[in-house]
């Protein structure tokens, strides 16, 4: 359903709703930042699909070909769950040696818009500058869109259902993608 | 002639390269007049990968490429449908004239003042024409730079800008029928794979060096520098035994080794089959229902096929080998480490997969090479971080004046008998970097093809 601004009423539960949302995702970059892994890993819903596509340079009128297909195409994420955590037990090793030692990482998340309600599920907009500094002077910068759904959960208040990244390069210009957006 | 002014004094690029004893100066990576001269006396002479003819099935697909550091135009031409390659680059004012990554086209139109090209490359648009040039323009003259050579072996396009370069045959010499066996579909049909599109482009801050001579046949850093992947579990077999890195395979009698041509500068690693016929199929994708099931059928076609025959070494089963300079394949997938600048290299992959397979083989497939390779996969991001930091830690005075150590395996190789040219070792060996790098010194010293193995057949 759409949001309407009718009455008070719907106008506070809106609100309520979008502190709610916003406060996740905030939580959510503050579990990352501070390498709270597997809590964040409890944050994702088993059925979740993550996905960055590769962003094509494309001719005008052909922009539905612009980001890679999660359906035929490669990109640069796109698994769940399971493959995730095996992510995150990798880092754990400790001699997982593009993240050990571990990059200094801030993600600052903004431009937070919750787009529709269906159901248990919201789907969110969002902006993400993910700055990560590693060893002495190594700096990489990662800035974009998410499109998340986030589904109520009894345990965890939310889980993330569903994250597309839209990351805005075509030759990625880091050297490698070690954090999580 | 590059001069080197280091504290070792002036010394000749044969004074860098010894590859005799494994022994390999820093500036080789890190000396940015040696890499100009690379660009000149390698890049553009080389036979280069360009692409694979699925990539462009249609008349006037395109995609855009590289050859080194330059931008290059894949195009099937509209007309009579065949493959050319031109450079990314306006002959009026030098303005890029594709800079969509693929497509679709009639002509390339430059933006900058409106010259037009064919798909067959010639200029057939000029604004201002009658007015401005009096029609005295000579067109035919002014078409789109388009590379010397091109050849399309088993559905890979490779070209070179050089008119003196040997066939593409003779360049790789006997490692055509490995080339040949890793564009083939599983069930051993010739170009029987399309490659996954599109392609995975990232820049390392490193030599292409690094990446381009040490990938293939550096089996020795697998154990180090992947410890962390099995923890991960991501091969198709998901936690069940093994190395989870690769699918577990059937035995079959077979050695691997590390192969070297000293003359062409190709090789990597190698396994070399025994006994003819095809490698039984071992089941690994238990977490996917449905894709064992192909495999396992097309496997039985490939043992008929190779029934009585050996197959080519490497390929499917195991390995991977460069073709020099920067060309690195195996069954399935393709790594390409462009030149960037002395410190930065592009990195490309591209997936092969069989054209025939269905839909949720595709998939599969698919999902395994996002994990394992590029930026984000979880066992190649690894390699990304030594390389880069060799880089930057061979670039102090006192580094430079140290040389980097080829010297594993030296004096332990063998020619091998059915293989002509080529020289094997231990499974893990130096001996392709070492074969690199004398094909490195002969390329550049070289004046010209005339000093270059093989001379081209039809010139004498």
């Amino acid at each position: 359903m759409a949001f309407s601004l009718d009455t008070m009423e719907q106008t506070l539960e809106r609100l309520l709703l979008e502190r709610e949302i916003e406060q996740f995702l905030y939580n959510e970059a503050e579990l990352l930042d501070e390498r709270r892994f597997s809590e964040w890993i409890d944050l994702i819903a088993d059925d979740m699909h993550y996905h960055m596509p590769i962003r094509r340079n494309v001719k005008f009128g052909e922009h539905h070909r612009e980001n890679s297909d999660s359906d035929s195409e490669i990109s640069w994420f796109d698994e769940g769950k399971e493959t995730l955590a095996g992510r995150v037990r990798q880092i754990n090793t400790g001699i997982h040696w593009c993240e050990e030692p571990f990059s200094r990482v801030r993600h600052l998340v903004s431009n937070i818009q919750v787009d529709s309600v269906d159901g248990d599920e919201v789907h969110v907009r969002s902006r993400f500058i993910v700055y990560t500094n590693r060893l002495a002077d190594e700096v990489n910068l990662f800035v974009g869109k998410r499109e998340d759904v986030l589904r109520r959960d009894p345990d965890t208040q939310w889980k993330i259902a569903k994250r597309t990244i839209i990351l805005d390069q075509n030759v990625l210009l880091e050297k490698v993608i070690t954090t999580f957006f | 002639m590059v001069s080197i002014n280091k504290s070792r004094g002036d010394r000749s690029l044969r004074s860098l390269v010894d590859p005799d004893n494994g022994l390999i100066a820093r500036d080789t990576y890190v000396n940015e007049a040696i890499y100009q001269q690379e660009l000149e006396q390698i890049f553009s002479r080389a036979w280069l990968f360009v692409g694979h003819e699925t990539q462009v099935p249609n008349p006037g697909d395109f995609i855009r490429s590289r050859m080194g550091e330059e931008e290059v135009i894949l195009v099937r031409d509209r007309k009579d449908q065949r493959l050319h390659v031109f450079l990314n680059s306006c002959r009026h004012k030098g303005m890029k004239v594709c800079r969509y990554d693929d497509g679709n086209t009639l002509v390339f139109t430059c933006p900058f003042h409106g010259w037009s090209y064919d798909t067959d490359g010639r200029l057939v648009g000029v604004p201002y024409y009658n007015d401005a040039y009096s029609k005295e323009l000579d067109k035919s003259k002014w078409g789109l730079h388009e590379v010397a050579q091109i050849a399309n072996y088993h559905g890979t396009i490779w070209a070179t800008w050089d008119s003196k370069a040997p066939s593409f045959e003779d360049y790789v010499g006997s490692w055509a029928p490995s080339i040949q066996h890793c564009f083939q579909s599983t069930d051993g049909e010739d170009n029987g794979v399309e490659l996954f599109s599109p392609v995975m482009k990232w820049r390392i801050p490193t030599n292409w060096k690094f990446p381009g001579f040490s990938f293939a046949g550096d089996a020795a850093h697998v154990a180090m520098t992947h410890r962390s992947v099995n923890a991960a579990s991501i091969g198709p077999q998901g936690n069940r035994g093994g190395s989870e890195r690769f699918p577990m395979t059937a035995p079959f009698p077979s050695q691997v080794y590390s192969s070297a041509d000293h003359d062409l500068g190709h090789g990597g690693q190698n396994t070399i089959y025994e006994n003819t016929g095809a490698r039984p199929y071992r089941d690994t994708w238990h977490t996917v229902p449905g894709v064992d099931e192909y495999y396992r059928m097309t496997n039985e076609k490939k043992q008929k096929k190779y029934a009585g025959k050996y197959m080519p070494p490497g390929g499917h089963g195991g390995g991977h080998f460069c073709i020099f300079p920067n060309v690195i394949l195996d069954h399935w997938r393709i790594l390409l480490w462009h030149p960037h600048g002395v410190g930065q290299t592009e990195s490309w992959r591209m997936f092969q997969v069989d054209k025939e397979a269905p839909k949720l083989v595709k998939d599969a497939q698919r999902r395994y090479v996002m994990r394992y390779c590029g930026p984000g996969g979880l066992t190649e991001s690894d390699d990304m971080e030594n390389w880069n930091y060799a880089f930057p830690a061979s670039l102090g005075t006192i580094a430079q004046r140290l040389d980097y150590n080829f010297e594993m395996g030296l004096g332990h190789s063998h020619p091998d008998e059915e293989w002509p040219g080529v020289t094997l070792n231990y499974r893990i060996s130096e001996e392709p970097a070492r074969a690199r790098f004398r094909r490195w010194l002969e390329f550049m010293e070289a004046s010209s093809w005339d000093d270059i193995h093989p001379v081209k057949k039809d010139k004498k």
